[in-house]
């Protein structure tokens, strides 16, 4: 569903994406793990046409991303949940919501499904859905993302770090949803240090090192054998 | 005494109008990042616009409401045509853009209208006698009008979908793209609404001076003032900060001449860049 091919990647002047080869098919969820710095985070930018691509095809059930413009891609179906997380700060929660909700060729029934599927999945939202997003805390936020993301009622969800900097109880839930939209059929590209719930949550996992792919295995293959996980990882 | 409520009631009027001017500008620096120094120019063009379509139909609502359409309309294209393609360069390109936009239109004004000045009557006649003057029921008409303008901007900002989309671009343009909203769009669009908005404080404050093609300046320079003063792109700072500064210069009016009461406003603005340059009506940045 989603391809990249061979793709080359700038950020500002340094070239951090050599020939990034990743393929994510419908309703799979694939891990990308590697350390900091490593190009993860810029091949999801790379898909949101956010970092300067010099080489190398993106495809999205067969139609190159090249020629589609940033505002584009949620129509397409592709949703993204970044590191920084960027909650509208000033913005409620419902607000925040409704950046994706306010679309066209949505039902209101459709709407309130939607929210009440999130606000199902995340009860402290629909609690604090009138408070500006910039006031929670950052797990709530990380969930208010996701759920954000959710609103697009997306096929691949581009996320970005989820449980980074979260307390335990936070991990499991944010665990818990990844599972629940793969029960939906979602497609998730999954990038993370997290090895354990990465290897938990994904079918294949990808293994980046100084912007390339070093290593691609199923999660089964990499839990029986843990050395790459060693080389690569340190951990 | 009475000369301090009259003085505070011309401030009011004032106020309101210079309101509405900032608040395009702030909408769009808020948005944009850009400074549109041809500000006071669409001001001044919907002014003649509306004192044209006065002329050629008596109606004064419906060249207010003429006004405000066709600058919306040239606002959008001026944003299409010569902003839009700056996006990302240096913001000195932008603000040059922008002041010779001022220069153009000033020089369009001239050669379609001429140079004397244009009348817009009041459309509320009659005056009440406030003490010992009398004071026009128009100038509390285009106050009050001013604040339903702006209450009905507010509350479209806040309620409308349109409204949350712009507040999402403002405050994080990369996210808002990657939730679907047409960023290009949403600025042409709110170029369009400050364009309308300054057209229509035109109008309204067409009958207190006359119209000329020169007006334009004093009011960029003004809603400038008010901007910064009030934390630039927060719109409910503006609208504070347009009714403090001109309160202050209605009361400094009372003891010397109102042309040099005009000092004030700068004096406002140089101790608030001195001493709060976030702004006077903003929470203290953490």
């Amino acid at each position: 569903m989603l391809v990249l091919e061979q793709v080359d990647a700038h950020y500002g002047k340094s070239h951090v994406l050599h020939g990034v080869s990743i393929e994510v098919r419908a309703g799979e969820v694939v891990g990308l793990l590697g350390r900091n710095g490593v190009g993860k985070t810029t091949t999801l930018k790379a898909i949101m046409g956010m970092a300067r691509r010099s080489a190398g095809r993106i495809t999205f059930e067969g139609r190159d991303l090249q020629g589609v413009p940033p505002h584009g891609l949620a129509g397409l179906g592709i949703a993204w949940v970044p590191e920084e997380r960027r909650i509208f700060r000033l913005l409620t929660v419902l607000e925040n919501l409704r950046t994706g909700l306010d679309r066209s060729g949505i039902t209101p029934p459709r709407r309130e499904a939607l929210l009440e599927k999130v606000y199902a999945y995340f009860p402290i939202l629909r609690e604090r859905r009138n408070q500006p997003g910039g006031t929670l805390s950052g797990g709530e936020q990380q969930m208010l993302a996701i759920a954000r993301a959710m609103m697009l009622e997306p096929k691949i969800i581009l996320l970005d770090e989820p449980t980074e900097g979260l307390m335990p109880r936070m991990v499991a839930q944010i665990q818990e949803i990844v599972h629940a939209l793969h029960r939906d059929g979602v497609a998730i590209l999954l990038v993370e240090q997290n090895v354990p719930l990465t290897l938990d949550a994904a079918e294949r996992v990808y293994i980046m090192e100084k912007g390339a792919v070093r290593h691609h295995a199923s999660s089964a293959e990499l839990r029986a054998d843990q050395r790459v996980i060693h080389e690569y990882l340190g951990v | 005494m009475d000369q301090v409520l009259v003085q505070t009631l011309h401030g009011l009027v004032n106020g309101m109008v210079l309101a509405m001017v900032a608040s395009g500008l702030t909408l769009i620096f808020g948005i944009m990042d850009i400074v549109n120094f041809a500000h006071g120019d669409l001001l001044m063009l919907g002014a003649f616009v509306g004192a044209s379509v006065l002329g050629m139909t008596g109606n004064y609502w419906l060249a207010l409401l003429a006004a405000s359409i066709a600058i919306a309309a040239l606002g959008a294209i001026l944003q299409i045509t010569t902003l839009r393609p700056l996006i990302g360069r240096d913001p000195l390109t932008t603000i040059l853009a922008t002041f010779g936009l001022s220069l153009v239109m000033q020089k369009y004004a001239l050669w379609q209208w001429g140079p004397s000045v244009r009348r817009i009557s009041e459309p509320v006649p009659g005056d009440f006698t406030l003490f010992h003057i009398q004071y026009p029921w128009y100038r509390i008409a285009t106050a009050v009008l001013a604040g339903l303008i702006l209450a009905g901007l507010w509350l479209f900002l806040k309620y409308g979908k349109y409204g949350i989309w712009i507040r999402a671009t403002t405050q994080d343009r990369v996210m808002a793209q990657a939730m679907g909203i047409p960023v290009p769009l949403v600025y042409t669009a709110v170029f369009a609404i400050g364009s309308a908005m300054a057209a229509a404080s035109g109008v309204l404050f067409g009958p207190f001076a006359g119209v000329t093609q020169t007006m334009g300046f004093d009011f960029t320079l003004r809603a400038f003032i008010v901007v910064v003063v009030g934390g630039m792109g927060n719109l409910g700072g503006s609208i504070l900060a347009s009714i403090f500064v001109s309160l202050l210069e209605s009361y400094a009016a009372i003891v010397v001449s109102p042309a040099q009461a005009v000092i004030v406003s700068f004096v406002v603005l140089v101790l608030t860049m001195l001493f709060r340059p976030t702004g006077l009506f903003v929470p203290t940045p953490k």
